[in-house]
């Protein structure tokens, strides 16, 4: 049997496991969520082509489509509505149709309404960040530093599908929207080590982080690269617009894996822990409870529960 | 005030599973479904080992985390601290499953018996209420209720008490008011040691796990020394 030193930390207990309740259709709300918001924000502040507030408004309902085929009971949906007092999922869903219809609006040409779309893109993906927050049942999530994190990764591949819109729509990406996907690239891979730096979780899930977060640096490094060499060299046009492409892809890319990995692979549990071994007939075991609880963390250690089913 | 809570003494629980049978039989859970459980572990290296037995549940928090998360207000707390589900108001979403520290909700999406086909017991106490929302244990609520109604104790009259209380083969489970000095729960809680699973987390469990007799309690009958 495998043994964990991480068990000894913690107390006693069998090992965490990856949650089994929500799987890649509440991964795709947050994938899509964060980059249909975050590409909302982007056409609000970049200007561009109006139907990008459309294609995001389209792919946040992708998200929003995914989770309503997750639930159990998906014709009681609306009862969604009923705790806006405690629950951010209520405060997601009830910031969705404001963020949809101002973001069709804003398609439609309507200039009050970018603004507002991007007001509540931001309202909503904030919510989403704070749903995952509010799992106390899972380390990783239950981070605060995840908060902005989330925020940070939507308006990352936000900026990079709206980089990659205008690279695909023929118009040479500016200056100015190059000069912002960089530092939002990096403030995006500032939050996530202070994040990891943070977190106390399973060895398996670290381990599915680290896989997620080397791809999310390589992207972000290799898309904010692009950035540096667009606006340092004087590209070709097409050159300049395929490298817009690749950025913005990358950008976007690289945040979608993570949001992927994080519920799907690395939601963890705390597992089970008893902070006390029982003492039986004399207290000699209790002597023996004290000495494995404060000797350091080595292999071979406290050994995970022999129901490795729970495990 | 009543504050409902669970004990269970880990110095007698032998992990025979019996309230976890009780539970399934009182509750008609599915296959897969416990909400009562025994987990069972094993500490040290050989020659210097420990097995220990945990029964595991819905810890009626006091600050239960499925209480703030639920988008439905399906998941309520009682007055008394126990936390229940409407099965009329859940959608399924199951994100109190994971906002739960504890692994206490199950959802089950379609029907499903022990053995294929169900059995007569299982086709009279199959709830179709209960498919596709959240579940867990409910301290035998409705026993509870009605033990109260009839005048009865919970935790003393077994009518009123949880079933898998009533099961257990060496009362290592105990039930009672935690708020009431006289009750059981109280006065275990009082002269043993014990700790509640997670509690760093704030979520202040009513499931309270026995590990020691407290420090001035004498010991018991035929044990002289420490």
């Amino acid at each position: 049997m495998r043994r964990e030193p991480q068990a000894r930390a913690a107390g006693f207990g069998p090992r965490p496991w990856q949650q089994t309740s929500w799987d890649a259709r509440a991964a795709a709300n947050f994938m899509a969520g964060g980059a249909g918001s975050g590409l909302i924000v982007a056409a609000a502040v970049g200007g561009g082509p109006l139907w990008a507030f459309a294609l995001g408004a389209a792919i946040v309902a992708g998200g929003l489509l995914c989770v309503w085929a997750e639930i159990g009971r998906p014709w009681r949906a609306l009862n969604v509505f009923f705790n806006a007092r405690r629950s951010w999922m209520t405060r997601e869903a009830m910031v969705a149709p404001p963020t949809l219809l101002l973001a069709l609006a804003a398609a439609l040409g309507l200039p009050a309404a970018a603004g507002l779309a991007a007001a509540c893109a931001l309202a909503f993906v904030y919510c989403q960040a704070r749903i995952l927050r509010a799992a106390r049942g899972i380390p990783a999530w239950r981070e605060p530093a995840l908060v902005p994190l989330i925020v940070a990764t939507a308006l990352a591949e936000g900026g990079g599908l709206w980089l990659a819109l205008a690279a695909l729509g023929g118009g040479a990406a500016s200056a100015a929207a190059w000069a912002a996907l960089a530092p939002l690239l990096l403030v995006r891979l500032g939050l996530w080590a202070r994040w990891r730096g943070r977190l106390k979780a399973a060895p398996r899930a670290l381990a599915a982080i680290e896989d997620a977060g080397g791809r999310l640096q390589a992207a972000s490094w290799l898309a904010a690269s692009l950035a540096v060499v667009a606006l340092a060299l004087p590209l070709p046009p097409r050159l300049e617009a395929a490298a817009a492409l690749a950025a913005g892809l990358l950008a976007a890319a690289g945040g979608a894996w993570f949001k992927f990995t994080l519920v799907t692979r690395a939601a963890f549990n705390q597992g089970f822990t008893v902070a006390r071994l029982p003492v039986r007939g004399t207290r000699r075991g209790a002597a023996m409870a004290s000495a494995v609880a404060s000797t350091p963390a080595r292999p071979g250690g406290s050994a995970p529960a022999k129901e490795d089913r729970w495990a | 005030m009543t504050r409902w809570a669970m004990v269970a003494d880990l110095r007698r629980c032998v992990g025979c599973q019996t309230c976890t049978a009780a539970c399934k039989h009182a509750n008609a859970t599915p296959p897969g479904v416990q909400w009562r459980r025994v987990l069972d572990m094993e500490f040290g290296e050989f020659p210097d080992v420990q097995r220990v037995f945990v029964p595991v549940g819905c810890q009626h928090c006091d600050e239960p985390p499925c209480l703030d998360v639920c988008p439905t207000t399906a998941t309520r707390k009682r007055a008394d601290g126990i936390v229940t589900i409407d099965y009329d108001l859940c959608i399924g979403c199951a994100y109190c499953a994971v906002a739960c520290p504890y692994q206490a909700r199950y959802k089950t999406e379609r029907r499903s018996f022990a053995y294929g086909r169900a059995s007569e017991h299982e086709q009279a106490r199959f709830d179709p209420d209960r498919l596709a929302v959240a579940t867990k244990c409910t301290f035998c609520v409705d026993r509870i209720d009605a033990g109260l109604a009839r005048g009865q104790t919970p935790g003393v009259d077994p009518e009123a008490t949880p079933a898998c209380v009533n099961a257990c083969i060496a009362e290592a489970l105990s039930f009672g008011d935690a708020d009431d000095p006289e009750s059981r729960v109280s006065r275990l809680l009082e002269t043993h040691q014990h700790f509640r699973m997670h509690e760093e987390l704030g979520t202040g469990p009513g499931f309270h796990y026995l590990w020691d007799r407290a420090d001035d309690a004498p010991p018991p009958p035929g044990e002289d020394s420490r």
